[in-house]
């Protein structure tokens, strides 16, 4: 990719999702410049998974624009093509390969080659090794390599799969909420993982926990009912009336 | 590449003993004389072949189904295709000596008042054309097959009935006279092989080996499939398709070539079945048979290519001493071990002895999870 600090990474425009005439999302806008790291609250059912379904090609809008970097339309793609142009993603359900090794699962999303007539090889390359320990080292997982990533707890799976994103090293991260069922303590360090792996990439992260989203210390867009309620700096938007008001009213 | 072949114990362990046993019986058969208490029987001879050839069917089940979570019901269409192309050779090879004397055409045909070879049959005087074909008609059915259906997503249960389906339909097909495939009778009356007769023991011998070789070389292959970076990729498709996608991998060109080699494989069983047996006919086709042989797999544990090997011997030896006692009630001991092998074992012999093992030592070979 070619995308410059500053320049706009993802245009999302007038999007419209419908299931069954029911509008998950409703002309939403939204802009990501490269670099930026967004947080993106909203109460259950305001859309914020069927957003990242869009972008990751997973859900066909009705309407509306999709485009990321210079000028890939993100709604004529599928779902490996859109990783391939550099989008990772980590589900709000931890989905990680629960038969497979934890080090398996970090070698499968090690950056490279996805074609099936390339993946006739057998022991990982020294470089892969060295990857894949200094992810495991960082989702503090290194004493777990050989465990079956079925038997890790929540918590554990969800910093696999964040370790596995660093492992796809993906330009934009879709970050669908990390924390949910950690301790304080793992919310604490996760937010500081974020802001240091935003350092290198973009981040659009999903998260109902406040406390989370405000050490996070980024902009942060409301969705409510499909569409943008509220942006700006946390303490803007949780002051905004009509957000209490949603958040509230439930 | 050498640990990913041999560091499977069990698979290694069934490969020596499907090694030694079939050597065993080759040499029991030629070198002790009839009446000699180490003497084998020609007819455990040619069923101890059959039963290799029904392995071979069970490992490329087991790799598409125990790896890449494709059940596929329907592998007995590749089977007997590739049963049919060495029946078509083993037909051009009999030559003027068919009962009707014709110099090319086989008996069916003149009986049917054909005046020449339909093109279809052309080649299959050749031993090594035939072989071929029993390798790429499996092959492009499956290609071809896969690809449609992998490409519009279809998996699950609905790709189990649409095997069902393909199986059936080429059934009736070939059940047509019309098709030029013998009709219902099928192909038979086989008399020689690579020049020589079928009917010595040297030949029965001989195409055990061959099977056994055969049974060996699956192993490997799919050993080395499942242990390499695409069988990482095969599980996690198996486990989470969808994930896989957004991993930026094409499942369905995984599934695709696994589901090739595993016809493939299919096509060989069914040529190195159809001389041991002489006689291949639609029957084959039955949806009934590729149930039978996914038990077999299902019986031996999935997802692991030794329990395919232990399966379908284990289910067919059974099968043969009830069909030879009590035939009446063979599909219900079938069904009754099914249900019990779920309920008991539900990974299987070779899975339940996989699991056993990993409760001792954590990090051993991933085994299959849910369906
Ligand atoms: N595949 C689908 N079919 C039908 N309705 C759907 C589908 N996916 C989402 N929805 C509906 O669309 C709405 C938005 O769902 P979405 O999952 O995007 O919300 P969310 O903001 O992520 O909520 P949460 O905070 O609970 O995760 C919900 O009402 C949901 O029920
Ligand atoms: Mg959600």
């Amino acid at each position: 990719m070619t995308t410059q600090q500053g320049d706009t990474l993802l245009y999302l425009d007038g999007v419209t999702v419908t299931f069954d005439g029911f509008r998950a999302l409703n002309t939403l806008s939204l802009v990501l410049t490269a670099g930026e790291m967004r947080a993106v609250i909203g109460p259950n059912g305001a859309g914020k998974t069927t957003m990242m379904d869009v972008i990751t090609g997973r859900t066909r809008p009705d309407a509306g624009k999709a485009i990321f970097g210079d000028g890939h339309d993100l709604t004529r793609l599928d779902e490996p093509a859109i990783a391939a142009l550099g989008i990772g993603r980590k589900f709000q359900k931890p989905t990680v390969f629960e038969t497979q090794t934890v080090e398996d699962n970090v070698l499968l999303a090690l950056e490279g080659d996805r074609r099936a007539r390339r993946a006739f090889r057998f022991a990982s390359t020294l470089p892969e090794r060295e990857r894949i320990d200094q992810i495991l080292e960082t989702v503090h997982l290194s004493n777990h390599r050989e465990r079956l990533a079925g038997g890790l707890s929540h918590g554990q799976k969800q910093w696999l799969e964040i370790g596995m994103l660093l492992a796809q090293d993906p330009e934009l991260l879709l970050v669908d909420e990390p924390v949910a069922g950690m301790t304080d303590a793992e919310t604490e360090e996760t937010s500081q993982l974020l802001v240091e792996i935003n350092r290198s990439h973009s981040i659009l992260v999903v998260e109902h926990d406040i406390a989370f989203v405000r050490a996070l210390g980024v902009k942060v867009t409301c969705l409510h009912e499909g569409s943008v309620l509220a942006e700006g700096s946390i303490d803007h938007v949780s002051a905004n009336p009509r957000v209490i008001e949603v958040y509230l009213g439930r | 590449m050498r640990t990913a072949l041999f560091s499977d114990r069990l698979v290694v362990a069934v490969a020596i003993i499907v090694a030694l046993v079939t050597f065993a019986i080759g040499i029991g058969n030629l070198a002790f004389p009839p009446g000699s208490v180490l003497h084998v029987p020609t007819y455990v001879v040619s069923l101890s072949g059959k039963y290799l050839c029904y392995a071979l069917l069970a490992l490329g089940i087991d790799l598409v189904w125990g790896y890449g979570g494709i059940l596929s019901l329907g592998h007995g269409v590749f089977f007997g295709l590739g049963g049919y192309a060495m029946g078509m050779h083993l037909m051009r090879l009999i030559g003027p000596r068919g009962v009707y004397g014709h110099a090319v055409l086989p008996d069916f045909m003149v009986f049917l008042n054909w005046k020449e070879l339909p093109w279809y049959w052309y080649g299959f005087d050749s031993f090594a054309f035939a072989m071929l074909m029993a390798m790429l008609v499996p092959g492009l059915l499956a290609f071809g097959f896969g690809f449609l259906a992998f490409r519009a997503r279809v998996s699950g249960v609905y790709l189990s009935i649409i095997t069902q389906a393909l199986t059936f339909a080429t059934m009736l097909a070939f059940f047509r006279n019309d098709m030029g495939f013998g009709g219902n009778n099928g192909l038979t009356d086989f008399r020689e092989l690579l020049g020589f007769s079928l009917r010595t023991d040297e030949m029965r011998v001989g195409l055990l080996w061959a099977s056994g070789v055969a049974v060996l070389l699956g192993l490997a292959v799919c050993r080395l499939m499942v242990a390499s970076r695409f069988g990482k990729v095969l599980l996690a498709v198996r486990d989470a398709e969808a994930r896989v996608r957004f991993l930026g991998y094409r499942p369905e060109s995984y599934k695709l070539v696994a589901l090739v080699v595993s016809a493939v494989m299919a096509g060989i069983a069914g040529a190195l079945y159809v001389p041991q047996v002489g006689i291949i006919n639609p029957s084959e086709f039955a949806p009934m048979n590729s149930i039978e042989a996914v038990i077999w797999v299902a019986v031996g544990g999935r997802g692991t290519l030794a329990g395919a090997v232990v399966g379908a011997v284990a289910v067919n030896l059974l099968k043969t001493f009830f069909t030879t006692r009590l035939p009446e009630i063979w599909l219900f001991a079938l069904g009754g071990l099914f249900i019990l092998v779920t309920l008991l074992i539900p990974r299987g012999i070779v899975g339940g002895i996989v699991t056993a093992e990993r409760r001792r030592a954590v990090g051993a070979a991933p085994i299959a999870g849910p369906a």
